[in-house]
């Protein structure tokens, strides 16, 4: 135990700071951000194929395995991304802890329920074409 | 919380503590601005994936659950909203391509660190407009 700092030994190999998350928020921030850039822009080419169908000619659209694939890594990617941009929002502006612990708690739930029903609805339209 | 500053004539430590500089004190820049405006546009697009879930969900649903969301994503009202989702999308996405840039090393020189952000700002208004002619074309 080295006396002239609070830190243990252990604490300053693994070099995971304070947050005790050392630099994993960041680098998935980032690589969830790398893969919405094609995701997004595949993603947006989908809706504009979209808008001339009708009801059947969208769920075939969507139902395709390759758009299908495509819109649910999009969900899974965003609502990572978006739960990890909202987190640092809470913990800039929600100082006290009670509330942001709910709040960071909400934030998980939000997106897990928002990725969870758009892939849910994404599979069901997949394997019913 | 220790409330013992209400009584004592002391100020508070919370007051006592040293303030790193805020906002206020520096001149306003472009890249200041737009800052504000990549955090406002992730959390606009944060709840506009409510959208996107009931447009898929209602697809998933039935013809009638889908008729329902296309009324109210093609009035006058889904469209602005859309238009709006379109933009946000797009210039946090260009934002996002102007802080990879940055995470190289790259771009932090007076010059280059706002050209970059007005290159954002004016990408993502163009490409916007251009997405909602070929919307409009191919519909």
């Amino acid at each position: 135990m080295n006396f002239s700092s609070m830190q243990s030994d252990r604490s300053k190999v693994s070099g995971l700071g304070s947050a005790k998350s050392g630099t994993g928020h960041f680098w998935q921030q980032r690589l969830t951000a790398i893969a919405n850039v094609p995701l997004a822009i595949a993603f947006i080419c989908v809706v504009l194929a979209s808008l001339s169908k009708d009801y059947a000619g969208a769920r075939a659209l969507l139902g395709h395995p390759l758009v299908s694939l495509l819109l649910v890594l999009f969900v899974g990617s965003g609502v990572y991304h978006m739960r990890l941009g909202m987190q640092v929002i809470i913990e800039d502006y929600v100082h006290s802890e009670g509330t942001k612990i709910v709040a960071l708690i909400g934030n998980s739930f939000f997106a897990l329920l928002v990725g969870g029903a758009a892939i849910l609805a994404i599979l069901k339209i997949s394997f019913a074409v | 919380m220790n409330d013992r500053s209400a009584e004592s004539p002391l100020p508070s430590l919370a007051e006592r503590r040293p303030l790193s500089p805020h906002l206020a004190i520096y001149k306003p820049s472009l890249t200041m601005t737009m800052s504000i405006v990549h955090r406002l546009t992730g959390a606009a697009l944060y709840f506009g994936t409510l959208l996107l879930v009931w447009w898929v969900v209602a697809l998933a649903s039935g013809p009638q659950a889908f008729a329902t969301a296309q009324w109210f994503l093609t009035s006058i009202l889904g469209r602005l909203v859309l238009f709006g989702y379109t933009w946000a999308l797009l210039h946090h996405m260009l934002g996002g391509l102007r802080h990879f840039v940055w995470d190289t090393g790259a771009g932090f020189d007076e010059v280059w660190r706002e050209r970059l952000t007005l290159f954002s700002l004016i990408g993502s208004i163009a490409l916007t407009l251009i997405i909602w002619v070929i919307a409009y074309v191919v519909r």
